[in-house]
């Protein structure tokens, strides 16, 4: 009996120190991401913590200043371009990897998955290498194929988990009924798989939203997208104003990966239940 | 219906053709746009041809000369014919440069010798020793020898603080001009460390999370999700802000009386800023290996008279273990590879290796150098990749 209580004693306090550890590691990671939100409200030119007044004049100054408004349409730009690119062709490259014919299946899936892992400096001066070569530098297409290499790894990836509780037979139903391909991937696989394909289109457009070093080494002045004049602004001085423009960014990409990240845990099991029964 | 082992290979052969071509495009654009570039770009490393383009009477004068006693005396009209030329053609000052990464200093000698504007004619051995000594000495023109040559382990060479010696064997460069073992072994120790950190703060998060009812579980990976989601970029700005001499972090030690530290531009504001962006990289697989170990095995270890950390040591680290490689396989390697953070948070002592490529290319427009370091960054990267790249399933990248 008492070594019962020992026991249950020994474990309550140890539970009590995991969720301690917890809660303190849990802060370190949320709390740093919510200070430039307050402080991007604040009124005052500097950063005094805690905040004055709240005000939205850095946003004002964001969304008014003309070098801020046209970095964020290049970003936009540059970042729908990569990522209309990226899901096509890593939606199509997950299907053909997912095929028990492709050749050397393994090189070409770590191929693909390369770019994830390379330094970014160093893809950084490939892009330039590769634009200086077709005279695609200081232009959106340069930064666009540059940031579709980067982003295509992520759909090529969610799409290949969507694809693993496909029911191949479905396809092939379609076919017996008379669908050409293109049709029968329309109708029928592409509902069943659209929530990996979509949340592999907003991994790569928060990557490319998020990317500044291949974006200094491609862009001149006209061409500096949102992330590029962070970085520079930061090189200079912090303002309140980088605050605003950080948090903008910061809200984009939660909305974008919350909503597929949601979308995609309530359809997986619509994958799962879609098969023609032995 | 027609199932007759021909129809039955073209058909295999059909569906090895669709699944290629539809993977073709992407792999296509990668070979131009990726694989090309940063083949050449490695390449660069090993190649160098300014030399050789820029002195060919002069390679043509010494290509049969052994090094042993003086030049021959061809080689002074000759070398006075490619600087005229250079000089006319405008790339004088990137031979110039070309030459002073073997032969340091030669740089302004090379670039007053064209300004003489020797007359090939005229050029001889007493001519050049008038403008500078060296241009006598037989080591200037072995080594201009060696840089005639497009191919050279030079950079390579240099890239790792080593070089040719004179008696051809291959040194370390004197210790004032060892920089980069320094600035590799600093990049190591850095991605070691937030490694090794990032594994301390997560493991017992993710223990506890994979034990814990499940909204409770949900609300962790939540909270742990809403940092890795949000741009890189924007926490460095933020970890800025705090680190601040007048930041967060100071005015909370100030509480306590202590402080004020200075944490910006230091090596351990740019650790904390690197553990908080890599944490959730370590975590994730961690996670996600624990969430599927069956808990009724320590329990039945318990019932069995284990004390609790023996059954954890013997029952679950063991079936963590894989979780636990892959996430500081993949927080190392990226670690690895830091150019931000460090440029925007350390201090000029904190540069890492992709600091000092993209300072070749941009302030020093040496891109064999930048080529050379490269070379050895990636190496090591795919070396490690390749090594424990089985540990790295795609589903531990799946949540970026």
């Amino acid at each position: 009996m008492a070594d019962g209580m020992h026991v249950s004693f020994s474990a309550r306090l140890r539970t009590g120190l995991l969720a301690g550890w917890t809660v303190l590691v849990l802060l370190f990671l949320v709390v740093p991401i919510l200070i430039p939100v307050v402080l991007s409200f604040n009124s005052e030119r500097f950063f005094l913590f805690p905040p004055s007044d709240f005000s939205l004049r850095w946003y004002q100054e964001v969304l008014g200043e003309e070098r801020w408004r046209a970095s964020i349409v290049n970003s936009l730009v540059v970042g729908f371009g990569a990522t209309c690119l990226a899901t096509v062709l890593g939606t199509m490259a997950a299907l053909g990897l997912d095929a028990p014919a492709f050749p050397a299946r393994r090189l070409a899936r770590a191929l693909i998955m390369s770019p994830v892992i390379t330094p970014i400096v160093i893809t950084a001066v490939g892009s330039y290498l590769f634009a200086a070569q077709v005279e695609l530098i200081n232009t959106y297409a340069g930064l666009i194929l540059a940031h579709t290499i980067l982003g295509a790894p992520f759909v090529v990836v969610t799409v290949s988990a969507s694809l693993t509780g496909f029911d191949a037979n479905l396809m092939r139903a379609a076919s017996m009924c008379g669908a050409p391909p293109l049709h029968a991937f329309r109708r029928v696989m592409l509902p069943l798989i659209l929530p990996g394909v979509l949340s592999g289109a907003a991994f790569a457009f928060v990557t490319s939203f998020d990317e500044v070093v291949i974006a200094q080494f491609l862009t001149g002045a006209t061409h500096r997208t949102l992330p590029l004049q962070m970085f520079t602004g930061l090189r200079e001085q912090l303002s309140p104003a980088l605050a605003a423009a950080a948090t903008f960014m910061m809200l984009l990409s939660l909305v974008l990966l919350g909503v597929t990240e949601i979308l995609r845990r309530r359809t997986a099991q619509r994958v799962a239940r879609a098969r023609i029964p032995a | 219906m027609t199932d007759t082992p021909v129809a039955g290979r073209s058909g295999r052969d059909g569906a090895r053709s669709r699944a290629v071509l539809l993977a073709a495009p992407l792999l296509g654009l990668m070979a131009l746009a990726f694989f090309a570039p940063i083949l050449w770009l490695l390449a660069m490393s090993v190649y160098d041809p300014t030399v050789a383009r820029g002195l060919p009477a002069t390679a043509e004068a010494l290509a049969g000369w052994s090094g042993d006693g003086n030049a021959p005396a061809a080689v002074y009209p000759a070398f006075a014919a490619d600087l005229g030329a250079a000089r006319e053609a405008g790339t004088l000052l990137d031979l110039a440069r070309a030459l002073n990464t073997r032969l340091p200093g030669i740089r302004s000698r090379v670039v007053s010798a064209a300004r003489a504007n020797i007359d090939p004619a005229a050029a001889d051995e007493a001519r050049f020793a008038a403008l500078h000594k060296s241009w006598v000495d037989p080591a200037t023109w072995r080594a201009v020898q060696a840089s005639t040559s497009p191919w050279t382990g030079f950079h390579l060479l240099a890239a790792l603080d080593l070089r040719v010696g004179a008696d051809g064997s291959i040194e370390r460069v004197p210790a004032e001009q060892a920089i980069f073992l320094k600035v590799f072994q600093r990049t190591f120790l850095l991605a070691a460390a937030v490694t090794l950190l990032t594994l301390i703060l997560a493991f017992p998060v993710a223990y506890f999370a994979a034990q814990a009812p499940r909204p409770l579980a949900t609300l962790i990976l939540a909270l742990v999700l809403l940092p890795f989601w949000t741009s890189m970029l924007v926490r460095t700005a933020s970890w800025m802000v705090l680190l601040q001499k007048e930041g967060a972090v100071n005015q909370i030690l100030a509480l306590f009386g202590l402080g004020p530290l200075s944490l910006m531009y230091s090596t351990s504001g740019l650790l904390i800023a690197m553990m908080h962006i890599q944490l959730p990289f370590t975590f994730l697989p961690i996670y996600s290996v624990m969430k599927n170990i069956p808990t009724q095995q320590l329990k039945a270890a318990y019932s069995l008279g284990a004390p609790p950390l023996t059954a954890f040591r013997r029952i679950y680290l063991p079936q963590a273990m894989p979780g636990v490689a892959a996430g500081c396989l993949l927080t190392f390697i990226l670690s690895l590879g830091y150019y931000i953070t460090p440029a925007l948070i350390g201090g000029p002592q904190d540069q890492v290796i992709s600091n000092s490529v993209a300072n070749y290319i941009n302030a020093e427009l040496n891109w064999h150098m930048a080529a050379a370091l490269s070379v050895v960054l990636l190496a090591f990267t795919f070396v490690l990749y390749a090594a424990f790249g089985r540990y790295l399933a795609p589903s531990s990248l799946k949540a970026k």
